[in-house]
């Protein structure tokens, strides 16, 4: 890939006095989280002085850091040379993640509504949504939150009108162009299309979330009986 | 053992913090009002981050099952020791069997109970701290119940002093007035947007939380354009489509897709941690390099003389 960068990126700005955010894309995309992907590994594998805390978006880097130890000019030296180059490939990734997704009934209350949307029957868009190869793009919103790419356009979805109060721990959501998935209830607006029976945040497990930036994912599809099963031998 | 009689509000366990998880989408977390904490602790002669109670507006009543040295620290509550009003801001010993009422906040939102060597849950990803939005760290991830029974931690360190110079105290009080610096989107909303918004008085809204504190006012013009979700920090302003900003506390979503008009000074955090529902509020800007000479005055005090006190 020979790319060349769109105008104007990256750009470093000022994100209050205690952080840095570095725009590395325009908006989701594979090249955009190659590029955050690259950084966020260079400043985590020599951190500049003062740095707090690295967290990554879909085309962005927000680097937050104790304003007592450094400055912005400081850590703008400090990643500067680290700026990926333009075009740089999503690197393949280190591990592949099974997710067992149910499809049916009270799992997937909005998928229906999916299909509609793409001129498929519930079953195809199941098929569709999990024949798709996904990578984590990030953790955000809620601890252990996956936000991935890969979701096929066919399936894209505006979110609900009115977000529902409890979105049930596990379920599979898209938004847009977006699909990710749900550690916990809490409210949200995505349309629910499948969920797993799978624990994605643990604070006690090493590691805590299920899944890590940069992870490719591997949606597999189980009947009803299965996903109350796998549930119940949850830890 | 420290016994909780009547939990107050929303009293939980809190200390400095989990930074550096962005990774997991984990907020740091910790005390809304970190300051308060670390000068409660300071006078304890406790780590900065020693785990300490954080009272919401109604603080609870415990019962110390052992004697205890013990600090108020953070907005003033009227709290009682055994029926006897209970200096904040001083190292004060309390006997075996005593009771502590924290009472209600006089004015500002969270005050700390910190005990000489804090109080000793166990660590869940590298902090003490409760994530109540969540549901870890803390005690069993929760707020306090009645009926719960905490144990302390050894006690080891010499204080700094045994009580603080008043005039220091009121370094995290209430503040009407929260110093910003531009946002990171601060030029999508158009100069008249954001003399709008540093001019305009807001009141915070009940719905308010350790997530973030609601305004309420004239609402400003958002962008037409939508952001595409990224990282952010505390202090940040956001304003949703409807225009009534969100200012993120300690335990805001560690991304979000909402545009920025500025963002809240580190050295006034404790101050916007103690805004509390119906207080009015308004927005002076200032320069990023004012910022950090604010924060660094601040710091500079905790070793000034004639601060902490015998």
């Amino acid at each position: 890939m020979t790319k060349d960068a769109p105008a104007g990126l990256p750009r470093l700005l000022p994100a209050s006095d205690a952080a840095l955010l570095v725009v590395l894309g325009e908006g989701p995309s594979e090249a955009a989280t190659a590029a955050v992907l690259a950084l966020r590994a260079a400043l985590a594998a020599r951190p500049p002085r003062g740095l707090l805390d690295l967290r990554p978006a879909y085309a962005s880097l927000l680097v937050a850091f104790d304003p007592r130890a450094t400055t912005h000019a400081e850590l703008a030296r400090a990643v500067e040379p680290l700026l990926p180059p333009p075009g740089l490939p999503l690197e393949p990734a280190a591990r592949c993640v099974e997710v067992p997704v149910c499809y049916e009934g009270d799992c997937a209350p909005d998928l229906a509504d999916v299909a509609r949307g793409a001129g498929l029957s519930p079953e195809e868009a199941a098929e569709h949504h999990a024949a798709a190869s996904y990578r984590v793009a990030f953790l955000g919103f809620s601890p252990g939150f996956a936000y991935l790419l890969g979701l096929p356009p066919l399936l894209e979805t505006p979110r609900l009108a009115a977000p529902r109060l409890a979105v049930p721990a596990g379920s599979v959501g898209i938004a847009g162009g977006q699909t990710g998935l749900y550690p916990r209830p809490t409210p949200g607006g995505w349309r629910l299309v499948g969920r797993t029976p799978l624990a994605l945040f643990v604070p006690s497990r090493e590691p805590a979330a299920l899944l890590a930036p940069g992870d490719a994912v591997r949606f597999v599809p189980i009947p009803r009986r299965d996903f109350d099963l796998l549930r119940r031998e949850k830890p | 053992m420290i016994r909780v009689l009547s939990p107050g509000l929303l009293t939980t366990v809190q200390d400095l913090g989990r930074p550096g998880l962005g990774d997991l989408g984990v907020p740091a977390g910790g005390a809304a009002d970190a300051h308060a904490l670390r000068l409660g602790n300071l006078l304890l002669g406790n780590e900065e981050g020693a785990a300490a109670f954080e009272a919401t507006l109604v603080g609870p009543e415990v019962l110390f099952e052992e004697a205890a040295l013990v600090v108020l620290a953070g907005a003033p509550f009227g709290a009682c020791l055994d029926g006897a009003p209970l200096p904040a801001w001083e190292a004060v010993e309390v006997p075996a069997g005593g009771r502590l009422a924290v009472g209600r906040a006089v004015s500002g939102a969270r005050g700390y109970v910190c005990v000489k060597g804090g109080f000793d849950v166990p660590p869940v990803l590298g902090s003490r701290a409760t994530d109540v939005a969540t549901g870890f760290g803390g005690l069993d991830g929760r707020p306090l119940r009645a009926g719960d029974r905490l144990s302390v931690g050894p006690a080891r360190g010499e204080p700094k002093g045994r009580r603080i110079d008043a005039a220091a105290a009121r370094w995290s009080g209430p503040r009407r007035r929260l110093r910003v610096t531009p946002g990171p989107q601060g030029e999508w909303f158009g100069e008249n947007v954001v003399e709008a918004f540093l001019s305009r008085t807001f009141r915070v809204s009940a719905s308010s939380s350790r997530t973030g504190v609601r305004l309420e006012g004239e609402a400003l013009a958002a962008p037409a354009r939508s952001l595409v979700t990224e990282g952010v920090v505390a202090g940040a302003v956001q304003v949703p489509p409807a225009g009534l900003p969100i200012v993120l506390l300690i335990e805001h979503p560690s991304t979000g897709g909402y545009p920025k008009i500025g963002s809240v000074i580190s050295a006034d955090l404790s101050a916007l941690a103690q805004l509390r529902p119906g207080d009015e509020v308004r927005f002076a800007p200032v320069s990023f390099e004012e910022a950090r000479r604010l924060l660094l005055d601040r710091e500079a005090r905790l070793d000034a003389p004639g601060v902490f006190l015998p």
